[in-house]
């Protein structure tokens, strides 16, 4: 049982990362109907600026490690979100009106471009980040001892994740975005001003992408160029299991997709890992075609 | 129209078929890779450029055709073309299996789930599943195809093995979709609802495009293995799905002239680009998504139908 709780919160904080990401696929599906294939790279981008920043600036050292920490993630959120908005006018606004097979190539293309941009400028070895940044402390949980930071982590993500969820609730922009996403004729119409939204969107996905980068950095202590694909891949499964579009179903979808992988890696067979998750979304898929909370779409006619 | 194609196409033709004489062992093997990869493009083609469905798992069909061969050609000693069939069948079944149950999944769930086919079979690949496929190692010591006494084994030999079957290809590809099955496909993928409508089997049609793609590609398999003799799960990656996605949209997707062209600019790019080094991959990534952004629908979009109206009304039916 005691091993049962470990992979379960360890499966939990993975998929506290799974969750954010696949947030930026499914904020950028619902509004534009494109999986936009680069937002790996652009969480391996995050974990890379984020070592960078963190060697160079030396934050933590002057500000202590909580506030050095935020302070770092608030920067490295918002490199990762300039070069997401870049991305967008660049290698998405002109293809808005092609065939959606289009610009998921431009995608494709726009990964290779950022992955072996990185390899170029930090090399093809892994990197490795400073072990003393955050303590490693372990805290008693129920009667089971648990690393703080990967409860830092999970709560993070949950953070991140409420905020998001209330940002596009309650206010204006997020109201806009939802408008955007159901019809963009008629939210335009409404005087919305699309092309801002997308904008937008492309900004937070990103953003939040570029945070899970740093906290996969500070939690795994190790990074490499081509971990985006591995990420992005499991993250857009994750957004599919919850139904692609939803951001509550990204969050599910990411925290279940992360626990079905510790347990499964744990208690079936760890070579096996990456096909069980695969297994289990083919499974859901044939049973509820449009994912978990995804909802049935009628075809037009 | 036809008549300015017509001599462009064979041009095209004596070209390839006089090229290797005038080009050394390396770029002949590249030309090789660049048929195998239009073989395999063009009965993706079918799938995605014409039902329009969102398959980016290519590679497993591929993986298994190519396995197929493999592992009876060591472990059985069956010549390596009396394979050629059986790969192609072995593929299909297999298409049927995993296609059936979710053929009826929209858009960007097919995708999902045709990538996750791509990953299961490579892993169980790696994990050495029935004890057959040698693990992460792979299989080894595949014999060369022999055809009536001829062995093929040298870039030279294998360039015309290699591209008389993409000619093959591009002809039978070419009388499908002029058919009433390619037509229905291509009603499939412009309005589902009404292709059903219509009274189009939706379900069959898309199944039978998987069918018919898998078979092909698990023929290109039996190519593969015997031109490489060995066999390893990475040559069967997602990348490869990705490679394959790619030559397919990039090029035009529905169009047997662009998916060649896409397949000599996706292969045989990279291999120009070796001036830049390193970032060769770098430019590539960049010129993708330049291509994309000038020709949104891709380098050679298919033509439009024609249909002659004098022949349409001499038979008196069409």
């Amino acid at each position: 049982m005691e091993e049962f709780f470990q992979q379960l919160t360890n499966g939990l904080a993975v998929g506290g990362i799974y969750a954010l990401i696949a947030l930026g696929y499914t904020m950028v599906y619902g509004v534009l109907k494109l999986i936009n294939f680069a937002h790996g790279d652009l969480f391996t981008i995050g974990a890379y600026l984020g070592l960078t920043l963190l060697t160079s600036l030396g934050l933590v050292d002057r500000f202590g490690p909580v506030i050095g920490v935020l302070l770092l993630a608030v920067m490295v959120m918002g490199l990762v979100a300039v070069i997401g908005g870049l991305l967008e006018r660049v290698a998405y606004r002109p293809l808005r009106t092609s065939p959606r097979l289009s610009a998921v190539v431009s995608a494709l293309g726009a990964s290779i471009f950022f992955q072996n941009a990185v390899m170029l400028i930090y090399g093809a070895r892994f990197q490795v980040y400073p072990h003393n940044i955050l303590p490693k402390v372990m805290v008693p949980v129920f009667g089971l001892e648990i690393p703080l930071i990967r409860i830092m982590m999970f709560a993070t993500s949950v953070v991140l994740m409420l905020g998001l969820y209330f940002f596009i609730q309650k206010t204006r922009i997020g109201t806009a975005i939802r408008a955007a996403a159901i019809d963009q004729g008629a939210a335009k119409l409404m005087g919305i001003n699309v092309d801002r939204v997308i904008l937008i969107v492309f900004l937070i996905g990103p953003a939040l992408g570029g945070a899970a980068g740093l906290m996969v950095g500070l939690y795994y202590g190790q990074i490499n160029f081509t971990m985006g694909w591995v990420y992005g891949l499991k993250a857009f499964t994750a957004a599919i299991l919850g139904g692609i579009g939803n951001i509550p179903g990204a969050m599910v979808g990411g925290l279940l997709l992360g626990v079905i992988e510790a347990l499964g890696a744990a208690y079936i067979s760890i070579a096996w890992k990456d096909a069980i998750a695969f297994c289990v979304l083919i499974l859901i898929l044939i049973i509820r075609p449009t994912g978990l909370l995804g909802e049935r779409v009628a075809e037009k006619v | 129209m036809k008549n300015v194609r017509t001599p462009l196409y064979l041009a095209f033709g004596l070209a390839m078929a006089v090229m290797p004489q005038f080009l050394n062992m390396y770029w002949v093997d590249v030309l090789n890779n660049v048929g195998l990869y239009a073989i395999l493009a063009l009965s993706l083609n079918l799938i995605l450029g014409h039902a329009g469905l969102f398959h980016m798992g290519h590679a497993a069909f591929y993986a298994v055709g190519a396995y197929t061969t493999a592992v009876l050609n060591t472990t059985y000693h069956i010549p390596i073309l009396w394979l050629l069939p059986v790969s192609g069948v072995l593929a299909a079944l297999f298409a049927v299996v995993v296609a059936r149950p979710i053929i009826h999944l929209r858009g960007d769930y097919l995708l999902i789930v045709t990538i996750g086919i791509v990953e299961i079979v490579r892993i169980a690949l790696i994990n050495n599943v029935f004890g057959l496929t040698g693990g992460a190692n792979g299989i080894f010591g595949i014999s060369r195809p022999e055809l009536f006494g001829l062995k093929i084994r040298r870039p030279h030999e294998f360039y015309y093995y290699i591209w008389m079957f993409a000619a093959v290809t591009v002809y039978l590809f070419h009388r499908l979709e002029n058919s009433r099955f390619g037509r229905a496909l291509n009603y499939i993928k412009e309005d589902e609802v009404a292709a059903q409508g219509s009274g189009i089997n939706t379900a069959h049609y898309k199944l039978i495009a998987f069918v018919i793609g898998a078979f092909w590609a698990g023929m290109a398999g039996n190519i593969f293995a015997s031109k490489m003799t060995i066999i390893s799960p990475e040559s069967f990656s997602f990348w490869e799905s990705v490679i394959l996605f790619t030559i397919v949209i990039l090029g035009g997707s529905g169009s047997i002239r662009g998916v060649i062209l896409g397949s000599f600019l996706i292969i045989g790019l990279p291999e120009l680009f070796r001036g830049f080094a390193s970032a060769r991959m770098l430019v590539f990534g960049a010129a993708m998504m330049a291509m994309m952004v000038f020709r949104t629908e891709g380098i050679l979009p298919p033509l439009p139908r024609v249909y002659p109206l004098d022949k349409l009304i001499k038979g008196g039916r069409a």
